[in-house]
């Protein structure tokens, strides 16, 4: 009897849903990669106006993820969805250099944020397939990764198009977030 | 006991007396986790309740509330995300920034699942800007022609929303639109063929194509479209009468009159009794259908058939003849409008001999109906009391009634205006009509009613047997009303004051009482009204024709002179029907005196529309002492152009002149002839006042009779004791001379007349006035 009771508690939590953002500058893979992780295909995408919100269940375990627009019209709003936030996984454009600047003063200043503290961060060096695309070393030293203090955080290499590093790093994920 | 449950029940209903911040309250949950879906749709309802009951939302609630509200995105609810639909479409222009939702509303619009598709693509046109529309553009175009007939028709009305909010980037889907008329059914052809015509519009022959090509179109199918499609060719028919397409349309109207659906009969023949200058004939196979209709089971056909031959009694009585039995019978239909305007109907078509019993019979329900039904009886009233003008006791004692019955303005209006008409048509009915008219305003609640009334009783009552017995109530409103009416009741009493010798006493008293009335407006009506009656015009008003009388416009100057000022009134009349003149003011140039241009007065006449009469008027200081004058007068105006067959009215205005005699001002001008029947007493009177004379040689006079003529003529006074007569062979002759100068002096002289080869006169002149005395003789010197 106890075994029946424990397993049913036990799918009863696994059910809880966690809470992920996907963030990031415009164009830089953010409605691809999420479309990725549910259907495990790549979709035709356009600028996202707004946001797209999915279920995306990974290693059993359920997630609920907003990929959030980033036209910098989009991203002002960011703020109105951080509460109970889980995850974040932010996305670069590995090749897109001038931006890189950009790109690192929009995580920091989202850093920041009271609602975010105890959020687990994820950084995808996205776009490795394209020639010139920075090494994920590159990356984290552009955005000041090393300089986070108090923060779950890892990057990886990937390529939404090609399905690469994706499931590495949503592994990392289900990881930090669970052990949290 | 049942009032309690009954209470209880209502209060149980948790939609009415919502709470504006508890609700934005409750609506926080929408950030919770997980999402109760049911408690959620609560909420959204009660939102959109707020909205539509008219509370005001600050934009910063209104954005908060939104953006949390797009967090229900993530729930997969159907009836969670159709409510929150239709919260955007609520909250679209009170919270900022709704384009947030657009990625979201377009991945529902693209579902697999159709029930979100056409919901979604509604809410996305309220959301999208210019930009994202450019965007949504391919896929709103394949929405137009889905098979699905619930996502194209959302495609299509929401385009006719966004056309009519000016984005014309819908005009480019014209080919979609185009093919979802022709291939669609139901709904979608309807709102298919709507948007088609509202994006040609505009375009007269386009539209044309396009109810002939629809006419014709083998697909049409939706009663809705037919109806539309009806209306479409009626606008076709109105706008070219005498169009290549119309037996077209014509035979299309009448094959709809054999239509299998009842609303598409009705439609056509509405529109076929609708047209203009249509024959009876010709409109006589659409008046047996609404026939029939008159007998239906159903309510609502009876109302829309009797409804519409109550129009068609106004063109074409004689057409109703056979539907008068018909008629009889909904006298009596449990439906109050159905009877109202079975009535009115046979009232406009009935006899003499029948008036009598269908009033009665209406009377009798009046309290039932509402007011816009009201008005159509009131209106049938004033038809018919002008057809029978004997009848006009039961009809008045009925408008009398209705006037002191509970109504809204308009009902109102339409009773005084039909009391109005039958006072001025009907010459038994007038002062009945003026006593209903004068209790209404001592109790009515409408300005412009108030006024319209006022100037009516000014106009009529003058006229009447009894003037003084409508001073009563317009001083009553001198005295309660608001400055627009007191300043009407003002000029209503001038009237009387002008026209009736026997009130302008009473009428001046009243008037100095209001000199210090509180609105400026008011007040220089007073001191104008104060200026004619009291000053009285002293000399006779004189009237000179400026034009010919047979010409485009017809002026005429009268004089008046006042102790201060002399006023010239020209009255203007337009004689042509295909102009209405503006701004028309008489111009005087020339004269002797010296006038400074701050002293002139000028009021041109505002508007004077065909073969009406307008004043315009000049006045400027009054000054005897010159002499005689003359001026040089034109007639300045605006001319707006009129179509006189349509009555449309040129939106442009041009200037014009037109030259008018010249006018003269003269001695005789100040001074009103006013007969003594004893004219010694009266000489004898004025002994010890003062007294002028003079002898003078009138060289440009021939005979004593010619200067028996010409000297009271010159002065302006009148003859008295027949001295006007001069005997044939008399070479000596006395004139007795008697006038009222301006400011209200007497004036009387003696003129002896000799004749010696020329004629000499020794004036004597006598007034109260000593300078008056010598003025009147250096005018003849």
């Amino acid at each position: 009897m106890g075994g029946f009771f424990s397993s049913v508690f036990s799918r009863l939590f696994g059910e809880k849903e966690r809470r992920i953002l996907i963030l990031g500058l415009d164009g830089a893979g953010k409605t691809t990669i999420l479309y990725r992780l549910q259907v495990g295909e790549v979709v035709s995408t356009i600028p996202t106006i707004g946001f797209n919100v999915e279920t995306v269940t990974f290693k059993n375990l359920k997630f609920q993820v907003w990929d959030l627009g980033g036209q910098t019209s989009i991203r002002p709003y960011w703020r109105c969805y951080y509460s109970n936030t889980d995850a974040i996984i932010y996305v670069v454009d590995s090749s897109d250099k001038e931006r890189m600047g950009i790109s690192k003063s929009e995580l920091l200043s989202m850093l920041e944020e009271e609602e975010l503290k105890d959020a687990v961060l994820l950084v995808m060096a996205n776009k490795q397939d394209l020639p010139g695309a920075l090494s994920p070393a590159k990356v984290s030293e552009a955005l000041g990764l090393q300089a986070l203090r108090n923060r779950t955080w890892s990057i990886f290499k990937t390529s939404a198009t090609k399905g690469e590093g994706l499931n590495e790093a949503m592994e990392w994920l289900v990881e930090a977030v669970t052990s949290k | 006991m049942s009032y309690h449950k009954k209470d209880d029940e209502h209060d149980r209903n948790p939609f009415t007396h919502l709470e504006k911040t508890t609700v934005l309250q409750e609506a926080r949950s929408f950030n919770e986790m997980p999402i109760n879906a049911r408690k959620c749709i609560i909420i959204l309802t009660k939102i959109l309740c707020l909205v539509h009951q008219g509370e005001t939302f600050g934009t910063r609630e209104a954005t908060e509330t939104f953006f949390s509200m797009t967090k229900l995105f993530q729930h997969k609810n159907v009836a969670l995300r159709r409510m929150v639909y239709l919260c955007i479409k609520a909250m679209s222009t009170i919270s900022e920034d709704v384009i947030m939702v657009t990625s979201s509303l377009m991945k529902d619009m693209n579902s697999k699942d159709d029930i979100y598709r056409g919901p979604a693509i509604r809410a996305l046109c309220t959301v999208a800007d210019g930009t994202t529309l450019q965007s949504l553009e391919r896929f709103l175009k394949q929405a137009i022609v889905d098979r699905n007939v619930s996502v194209s028709s959302s495609a299509l009305v929401s385009s006719l929303h966004l056309l009519s909010k000016g984005q014309d980037v819908v005009r480019r889907w014209v080919n979609e639109v185009q093919q979802a008329a022709n291939n669609s059914t139901g709904m979608a052809q309807y709102h298919a063929l709507g948007l088609l015509y509202h994006i040609k519009q505009r375009d007269r022959l386009a539209v044309q194509k396009l109810v002939a090509t629809q006419m014709r179109n083998p697909a049409l199918s939706s009663p809705f479209a037919y109806c539309l499609l009806i209306r479409y060719a009626s606008k076709v028919l109105d706008q070219d009468p005498d169009g290549s397409v119309n037996e077209d349309i014509f035979a299309f109207l009448e094959r709809c009159l054999r239509h299998k659906n009842e609303m598409v009969v009705y439609e056509a023949a509405r529109a076929i009794v609708s047209v203009k200058n249509v024959t009876s004939r010709q409109i006589a196979p659409a008046v047996a259908v609404l026939q029939v209709f008159l007998g239906s089971p159903r309510p609502v056909l009876r109302f829309a058939a009797v409804r519409t031959l109550n129009k068609v009694s106004i063109t074409h009585p004689n057409a109703l003849k056979s539907c008068v039995l018909d008629m009889e019978t909904l006298i009596t239909d449990s439906n109050r409008s159905v009877a109202t305007l079975a009535i009115t109907t046979l009232l406009k078509t009935g006899t003499e001999s029948s008036v009598d019993r269908l009033m009665k019979q209406i009377s009798s329900f009046m309290h039932e109906i509402t007011d816009e039904f009201k008005i159509v009886v009131v209106e049938a009233i004033r038809a018919l009391c002008l057809k029978f003008p004997q009848k006009y006791p039961v009809l008045m004692n009925f408008l009398s009634s209705t006037l002191r019955d509970e109504g809204g303005f308009e009902y109102k209006r339409a009773i005084v205006k039909t009391i109005t008409s039958i006072v001025e048509n009907v010459k038994e009915a007038k002062e009945t009509g003026l006593a209903q008219l004068c209790e209404y305003i001592e109790d009515c609640e409408y300005p412009a009613l108030l006024t319209s009334i006022l100037d009516m009783l000014g106009t009529q009552g003058p006229t009447t047997s009894h003037p003084h017995k409508y001073i009563r109530f317009i001083y009553n409103r001198l005295i309660l009303e608001n400055s627009v009416v007191r300043a009407a009741a003002v000029d209503a009493l001038t009237k009387f004051g002008q026209h009736c010798e026997g009130v302008r006493q009473s009428v001046v008293i009243i008037l100095r009482r209001c000199m210090l009335d509180s609105d400026d407006e008011v007040r220089d009506r007073v001191m104008f009204a104060l200026s004619i009656l009291e000053g009285g015009p002293a000399a006779d008003i004189t009237h000179m024709m400026l034009t010919e009388s047979e010409t485009e416009y017809v002026v005429k100057c009268t004089k008046h002179a006042f102790a201060e000022h002399i006023v010239f009134e020209y009255s203007v009349t337009n004689t042509l029907n295909d102009q209405i003149l503006e701004n028309a003011q008489v111009v005087m140039e020339g004269g002797e005196q010296e006038i400074d241009a701050d002293d002139v007065i000028m009021i041109p006449a505002p508007k004077i529309e065909y073969d009406q009469t307008v004043s315009s008027f000049v006045a400027f200081p009054s000054d005897p002492t010159v002499g005689a004058q003359t001026f040089e007068t034109r007639l300045d105006f605006l001319v707006r152009d009129v179509d006189p067959d349509t009555q449309e009215v040129a939106e442009d205005s041009y200037e014009d002149t037109y030259a008018l005699e010249d006018v003269d001002l003269e001695f005789a001008d100040f001074m009103q002839a006013v007969s003594k029947p004893n004219f010694s007493s009266a000489w004898s009177a004025m002994q010890g006042v003062a007294e002028e004379a003079d002898t003078f040689n009138l060289e440009a006079i021939k005979s004593l009779q010619d200067a028996a003529r010409n000297i009271p003529s010159f002065l302006g006074m009148a003859t008295c004791e027949k001295s006007n007569v001069v005997p044939e062979d008399a070479t000596r002759h006395t004139l007795f001379l008697s006038g009222v100068f301006v400011g209200n002096i007497p004036v009387l002289a003696v003129a002896k007349l000799a004749f010696d080869q020329g004629v000499s006169m020794e004036l004597a002149v006598r007034s109260e006035n000593e300078d008056l005395c010598t003025l009147i003789l250096q005018s003849v010197a």
